[in-house]
């Protein structure tokens, strides 16, 4: 059967091109991978290979032809004891790919990502009683939370297991992992080689072999060096596998500015991994939520970016003693009620947050402090509830004042809620600076309470 | 564990040799059909073709056991043809459209196969090492026997990652095959303007990982090579290094001019070192099959790749409200 040599698009933007030069004439026997003609692209000169073997019947485009639009017939490749003219006939249907995508524009501007709207009426910020009251509760530190979580949850299953720099024989180098070895055994606990990016892809390959892993970072600062395997092996391979192939993973570890570390060890990651879909980030502040939503992570099918805190590791809180305490992702806690301002914070920035709230209420002002406990999912609802009510709101976090959860949240409640506020959204973050190590300067570079009792002042015009 | 195969003299039935020729020819029509569909506008973004290493993926697989892992980067076509992954699937994701194995929302880099144990397709260079030690390892954990094939280019043996592997791999003795295809480009530079020692399979000395240098394009040489290799796995002896000296015919992706090399040198690959031509020849000197028979399998071929091309271009694109699902498993 005779068919046509197309005009080829040789490139992912090339529309038309030039026949630069033909390798064969009319009579020439070609076969597979012959090199029939050069042809000028958008972006150089290629050359075009035969696909299907047989007899150049008719040159139709001669070379030197400028603008010849891709799929155009250039040439008609006929059978033994064929004529060109069969053509016509023959291979028509395969000039106009009448299926082809539709060309986008790339310059065209997406479809804005529909944000849920909130419910109207929006649902009342409760202090919802996750705890069945006479719980016995027991004062325990963030680190043993953690710990314990994890322990409670390796028990549960075997393809749950921990790995990262020191976490076994050294006993975690914050002390998290403490006890862990010991229980559960080598094969469970692994100490890697200080290797983020390697280890941090080995962790994705095991979960794509059906494991449970908890890769832990000494501290997210270093896992900068895996944010390859984070975003694009761990967040994106279920969307890219359409549906096959998930990623049920813990990356843990401390984020955020501990003590004097200075730039490179004190930096806040809640804004950037929160930017990724596929991934979900939680950020707990106090114990028992650390354990519940750390138990929550590690059941998830979902990679689960868990940022922990060493200035918390050993702060005590009050842990229900039930037999398996878990938190449900997506859903904030109301710590404080007040009817006079929305103070929005997570992890660490929460003390900053009920310290200023206390002082506040001295001063006559209500604030409620929402704790988002998860940044992806977001509990939007609660936020925009606690608005509707109050009419204002602070945000207060540590990370970099560009790009941050408090602008994203400043955003969503002025698309959301704008006709219940009475002043601008205000955002507490840390300043726009590598941290310092001066003990002044690191000071001066985190937001603290006073920041935030400033900010309470403007939004309520008491200043 | 599998009864150990003797490596000293394979025994090449016709079957094999046939059953060789039929894959390696599957692919090559495959890729040319989908460098076709690419020159029509059907196929868009990046395609990397393999017409030319096609022995590689043959021969491993023919060493292969059912349960075995195999992952790579980019230029997959030819290891998802090669597991058994359907034709009209692969195609058909290459064109974006529903009927794909990732429903069109991979395209050409990323398409997995839980039940081929494929597991991508992965477009970051030497990305997928780390994530196929990780296979290796759930396998190792699991305590059964099974071996994990990590290929990669010779381009992605310059990747730090790479070495954070091999030392993972070897410390904890992970069954896994790192097949370095040594296609002697890394896009358009050549192995010897970006590479400091050209023996890539020596890489894994520092780490006391064995490696041997194949003959790419010789089928039987790659499947015995991979049987060597799978049996040091399989004793749990840890992790074995092969590297492929092979070939692209075309450039490293479509829209590849290929300025760096002499179409002479392209030609004199072609003509000498073809790895189907390699096998046609041995099939027709030792007289298993008669140029007919071939002729049978080429055109029983022909039909399957065009069976998957019509089933490519009539498969819908896929609906609107894919945009938003896979994002996240449901908990």
């Amino acid at each position: 059967m005779a068919t046509e040599i197309l005009m080829p698009a040789l490139s992912p933007t090339m529309e038309e091109g030039t026949l630069a030069k033909w390798l064969v004439k009319e009579g020439d026997e070609v076969k597979s991978g012959d090199i029939l003609a050069e042809i000028e692209t958008d972006k150089a000169t290629m050359e075009f290979e035969a696909v299907d073997e047989g007899t150049i019947g008719r040159i139709l485009v001669s070379e030197g032809t400028e603008g010849v639009a891709v799929n155009t017939p250039i040439a008609v490749l006929v059978e033994e004891g064929e004529s060109a003219d069969d053509v016509a006939a023959s291979a028509a249907p395969e000039a106009e790919p009448e299926t082809a995508p539709e060309k986008t524009d790339a310059a065209a501007p997406t479809k804005p990502a529909q944000a849920p709207a909130p419910a109207a009426p929006a649902p009342q910020a409760d202090l919802e009683p996750e705890i069945p009251e006479g719980t016995e509760m027991k004062s325990t530190a963030v680190r043993e939370a953690i710990r314990d979580a994890m322990a409670e949850e390796m028990r549960r299953a075997d393809e749950v297991f921990v790995m990262g720099e020191e976490v076994a024989e050294y006993q975690g180098a914050y002390k998290v992992t403490q006890g862990l070895l010991d229980e559960f055994g080598a094969r469970r606990v692994i100490d890697t080689p200080i290797t983020e990016h390697g280890f941090a892809g080995l962790g994705v390959g095991a979960a794509f072999g059906g494991l449970r892993p908890i890769v832990e970072f000494m501290t997210f600062n270093f896992a900068m060096q895996a944010m390859d395997q984070i975003v694009n092996s761990a967040a994106k391979t279920l969307y890219m596998s359409g549906g096959q192939m998930g990623c049920p993973l813990v990356f843990r570890g401390p984020n955020g500015a501990a003590a004097r570390v200075a730039a490179q060890h004190s930096q806040d990651y809640a804004a950037w991994y929160s930017h990724i879909p596929g991934l979900k980030v939680v950020q707990p502040y106090s114990a028992a939520d650390f354990k519940g939503l750390l138990k929550t992570a590690i059941r998830d099918p979902n990679p689960v970016i868990f940022l922990e805190n060493e200035i918390l590791y050993g702060r005590s809180f009050d842990v229900p003693q039930v037999d398996d305490l878990t938190v449900p992702f997506g859903k904030a806690r109301v710590w404080r009620e007040g009817a006079d301002v929305t103070i929005v914070s997570f992890g660490i920035g929460m003390t900053y947050a009920l310290e200023a709230a206390d002082e506040l209420a001295q001063q006559g002002i209500e604030a409620e402090v929402v704790d988002l406990r998860t940044l992806r999912p977001l509990d939007y609802d609660t936020v925009i509830a606690s608005v509707q009510k109050t009419n204002r709101c602070v945000t207060v976090e540590e990370g970099f004042p560009v790009c941050s959860i408090g602008n994203h949240l400043a955003a969503y409640i002025m698309q959301n809620a704008f006709d219940y506020l009475d002043a601008p959204v205000l955002n507490c973050t840390g300043k726009d600076v590598p941290m310092p190590y001066a003990a002044n300067l690191e000071k001066l570079a985190l937001t603290s309470t006073k920041e935030v009792i400033d900010a309470v002042r403007q939004v309520t015009y008491t200043a | 564990m599998a009864t150990r195969r003797t490596t000293k003299k394979p025994n090449t039935s016709k079957e094999d040799l046939l059953q060789y020729y039929r894959d390696m020819l599957l692919i090559r029509r495959f890729e040319e059909k989908a460098g076709q569909l690419y020159g029509m506008g059907l196929i868009g973004g990046f395609c990397h073709l393999y017409i030319g290493q096609e022995a590689v993926v043959v021969g491993l697989e023919a060493a292969a056991e059912e349960g075995d892992k195999r992952i790579t980067t980019y230029r997959d076509h030819g290891h998802m043809l090669a597991c058994g992954m359907d034709p009209k699937g692969v195609m058909a994701e290459l064109t974006g459209r529903e009927g794909g194995y990732s429903k069109g929302k991979g395209g050409s880099m990323h398409m997995f196969s839980k039940e081929k144990h494929f597991y991508g397709g992965h477009g970051i260079v030497g990305a997928n090492v780390p994530l196929g030690a990780g296979l290796a390892f759930s396998d190792k954990y699991r305590g059964n026997d099974r071996v994990t094939f990590t290929y990669f280019g010779d381009g992605a043996a310059n990747q730090g990652q790479v070495y954070e592997t091999f030392n993972m791999a070897a410390l904890w003795e992970l069954p896994v095959i790192f097949v370095i295809e040594n296609n002697q480009y890394a896009m358009g530079t050549a192995q010897k303007r970006s590479t400091s020692t050209p023996e890539l399979y020596t890489r894994g000395s520092a780490f006391g990982i064995p490696g041997e240098a194949v003959d790419g394009m010789d089928v039987i040489a790659v499947r015995d090579a991979g049987r060597k290799a799978i049996d040091h796995c399989r004793a749990g002896e840890g992790p074995y290094i092969l590297e492929m000296k092979t070939y692209r015919y075309r450039g490293h992706s479509m829209s590849d001019p290929a300025k760096y090399r002499t179409r002479e040198e392209v030609q004199k690959i072609r003509e000498e070192k073809d790895p189907i031509e390699h096998v046609r020849d041995q099939i027709l000197e030792g007289k298993h099959a008669g140029e007919d028979e071939l002729k049978d399998i080429d055109k029983d071929i022909k039909g399957i790749i065009n069976e998957a091309a019509d089933f490519a271009r009539e498969s819908p694109e896929p609906d609107e409200s894919e945009l938003w699902t896979d994002i996240y498993a449901e908990a």
